[in-house]
């Protein structure tokens, strides 16, 4: 018997041994000037981010790209931040990824992705100014990506019940109250289910619990942290479902009963062509939000004809193609007028008017992004969100 | 004798020469499967939970390899020990539910149906196993839907009032069925049934028509029939199908996601852990708990006689 467990326990350590060894990658300075194209560029995105019209004829920017550049490129589509995260850091086959702000400061910090020369990407100047230099991808003056696209979350609400007097603020989904119908809208809202969304929550008390000083609903202390969680517990009783499932969030509001919660432009837009009676705002709050950045791997095998992607990704018709498929905010305001598929309101529809009011996504670091302090660290944003949303 | 032996051939001698060292036979028997469980499953696991002694960076998210228990101290908070407690209460009262429900079947089908209604019985029971687990799931969120089909049926039949008791009550109820805890063990129930119809039914088919015959004989009641000889004998088909029903239900984070009030059961909160936070060191700790369950469970259940109905 104990024979067999020193055997037991050599194999362990021998295999926490082996998984001991350093594989860190270093990181070179960004290229000065591009060469030739290598034929072929690997792009980590988002469903419906890189279309080449296989879909529909109409949303096709990879063709043409194919064409004038010789690099063709091939899509590898992730469904949350966490798995590009992990796909980038697994591997060395790919060029590109189209990473939200939850996720692109965990591949700078974690050396995953390099440093991008933006004299090389000369659409760069028509990049909207105010992204230009966005903390989720700048990091000591240095550009990380290119922005791609950005998006708002929104109050979806369903307009049988607010009727004319649509809600103003995001009390509707953390305070228990008395809808416009009569009924109380305990166990008739949702909520998004990711640890990101306690930053909804912090954005709610920045406004109506001022004395927390919260100034970056990314950036907590543990006090401001704990009153965020205390929020979302709150809100606990009222959550019909956690949603992360666009279709499931969709059908809670068709079969379910459910009449209002934080979602996406995509799901107003889809859900209302499919005859449920929602509509949509930015509350008095203000809103989170996602800003995409194709971000280059550290090792990218094909930095050339990636580089030729960053330029091509800003072109106004692509960006406003795109802003069409995907209900998103387009980076290259050029985009915004004498786009046929877009439409020259389409920029408005889909939120543009907001930027203001929204905080884009980014991964909650320990340092408070520099801002000197000690913040909550994202993986316990995690922990306490499983632990919230399981009742506790 | 000498002719005998020159006629043998090379097949016969190595049968002959192992036919004199058992070990060996049995080391080449056993080799190739036992290094693959060992090997494969056994190591497996092992570097699986050598990842617990690791911890994660509080600033770049990335795993920092330095031996440490830091990790095992998060495990032990209350919301993940609840987490653990929760999902096996489910995987318990489901495995009790399908035993019920599966007992009686199982009984008609070995006792009372012709060879006929036995073959359609069993393709009953085996058809849904054909299609998509998920399609099966997707289809039950509707069906348990506030305007779905039961509450309709339900109302139809003036029962609300029933329905309704059933989802104020505390812990199991919730604003819709397919938003509670009730509506996730009823999809549990259904998903899993197959696997315990089938080894009850595997256990009542070896019980010998005889030994009900000289129960009777005997004089005893079809009930006390039933207690002391057809019971007795199916418990190992019974624990043999709990084995299937409770680590399905243990393992599955499918189901808590899209029916049910979102609250995470075990195999959600280790996708979490690891896919969401990339917390791989505590996703690793986190499978401590299925581990103890099963280790338990599967003691409990060799020794009421589990694995000689399998």
């Amino acid at each position: 018997m104990t024979k067999r467990r020193l055997l037991a326990l050599g194999m362990l350590v021998a295999l926490i041994a082996a998984s001991c060894s350093d594989d860190d990658a270093t990181t070179g300075g960004p290229i000065a000037e591009i060469g030739d194209g290598e034929g072929a560029v690997s792009i980590i995105a988002w469903a419906g981010y890189i279309e080449d019209g296989s879909t529909d004829p109409l949303y096709d920017w990879v063709t043409e790209f194919e064409s004038s550049t010789g690099c063709q490129v091939t899509v590898k589509t992730a469904a949350t931040s966490d798995e590009m995260v992990a796909l980038m850091q697994g591997s060395n086959d790919y060029d590109l990824v189209t990473a939200s702000g939850d996720a692109s400061l965990r591949l700078i910090a974690g050396g995953t992705v390099q440093e991008v020369n933006t004299d090389l990407v000369p659409s760069w100047s028509k990049v909207d100014e105010r992204l230009q230099d966005a903390p989720w991808f700048t990091v000591d003056g240095k550009h990380y990506g290119v922005p791609y696209q950005w998006g708002s979350n929104v109050l979806m609400y369903n307009t049988d019940v607010f009727g004319d007097t649509p809600p103003t603020s995001w009390s509707v989904v953390f305070e228990e109250q008395t809808l416009p119908d009569g009924a109380s809208n305990q166990g008739r809202v949702s909520a998004y289910d990711g640890p990101i969304y306690i930053a909804d929550a912090a954005l709610y008390l920045m406004a109506h619990q001022p004395e927390l000083g919260i100034t970056d609903p990314y950036a907590l202390n543990r006090e401001q942290f704990d009153a965020s969680l205390e929020l979302m517990r709150t809100q606990r009783d009222l959550v019909f479902r956690y949603w992360h499932d666009a279709f499931v969030q969709l059908d809670d509001f068709a079969n379910e009963g459910v009449v209002a919660s934080s979602s996406w432009p995509f799901q107003v837009n889809y859900g209302s062509f499919t005859g449920i009676p929602l509509g949509s705002v930015v509350p008095e709050e203000g809103a989170t939000g996602w800003a995409d950045t194709t971000m280059m791997h550290a090792n990218a095998p094909h930095p050339n004809c990636a580089y030729e992607w960053l330029e091509w990704s800003l072109n106004p018709k692509l960006q406003g193609d795109l802003a069409a498929w995907f209900g998103s905010v387009p980076t290259n305001l050029e985009a915004c007028s004498g786009n046929e598929l877009l439409t020259d309101e389409g920029c408005e529809t889909n939120g543009l008017g907001n930027f203001d009011l929204i905080h884009f996504w980014k991964t909650p670091q320990a340092d408070c992004f520099g801002t000197g302090g000690e913040c909550v660290p994202y993986h316990e944003w995690v922990t306490a969100s499983v632990a919230v949303i399981g009742g506790r | 004798m000498v002719t005998e032996q020159t006629t043998r051939g090379p097949i016969d001698r190595i049968s002959g020469a192992l036919h004199h060292r058992p070990r060996l036979r049995l080391a080449l028997l056993l080799g190739l499967p036992l290094l693959w469980l060992v090997g494969v499953y056994g190591g497996s696991l092992l570097a699986l939970l050598s990842q617990s002694f690791f911890s994660i960076d509080d600033f770049s998210g990335t795993i920092d390899r330095t031996l440490t228990l830091d990790t095992w101290g998060d495990l032990f908070t209350d919301s993940n020990i609840s987490i653990a407690i929760r999902t096996t209460v489910m995987a318990t009262a489901v495995t009790i539910a399908a035993a019920i429900v599966a007992f009686p079947i199982a009984y008609y089908a070995v006792r009372f149906a012709g060879r006929r209604l036995r073959a359609v019985f069993f393709v009953l029971i085996l058809i849904p196993l054909w299609s998509s687990y998920l399609v099966r799931v997707y289809s039950w969120k509707l069906i348990l839907a506030r305007e779905g089909i039961l509450f309709w049926f339900v109302d139809k039949l003036g029962l609300n009032f029933l329905l309704d008791a059933a989802l104020s009550a505390p812990g199991i109820g919730g604003p819709s069925l397919s938003a509670s805890a009730l509506g996730q063990f009823i999809v549990f129930v259904y998903i899993w049934l197959p696997y315990m119809i089938l080894p009850v039914h595997a256990a009542l088919e070896r019980v010998p028509t005889s030994y009900l015959e000289a129960s009777a004989d005997l004089g005893a009641r079809p009930l006390q029939t039933f207690r002391t000889v057809i019971w007795p004998l199916a418990i190992p088909g019974i624990a043999a199908g709990s084995i299937f029903t409770f680590s399905l239900t243990l393992g599955d984070y499918i189901i808590p996601t899209i029916i049910g009030d979102s609250t995470p059961f075990v195999g959600l909160a280790i996708y979490s852990y690891q896919g969401v936070a990339g917390n791989l060191p505590l996703a690793a700790a986190f499978t401590f708990f299925p581990i103890v369950i099963m280790g338990v469970y599967l003691y409990v259940a060799r020794r009421v006689g589990a694995f000689e109905a399998l």
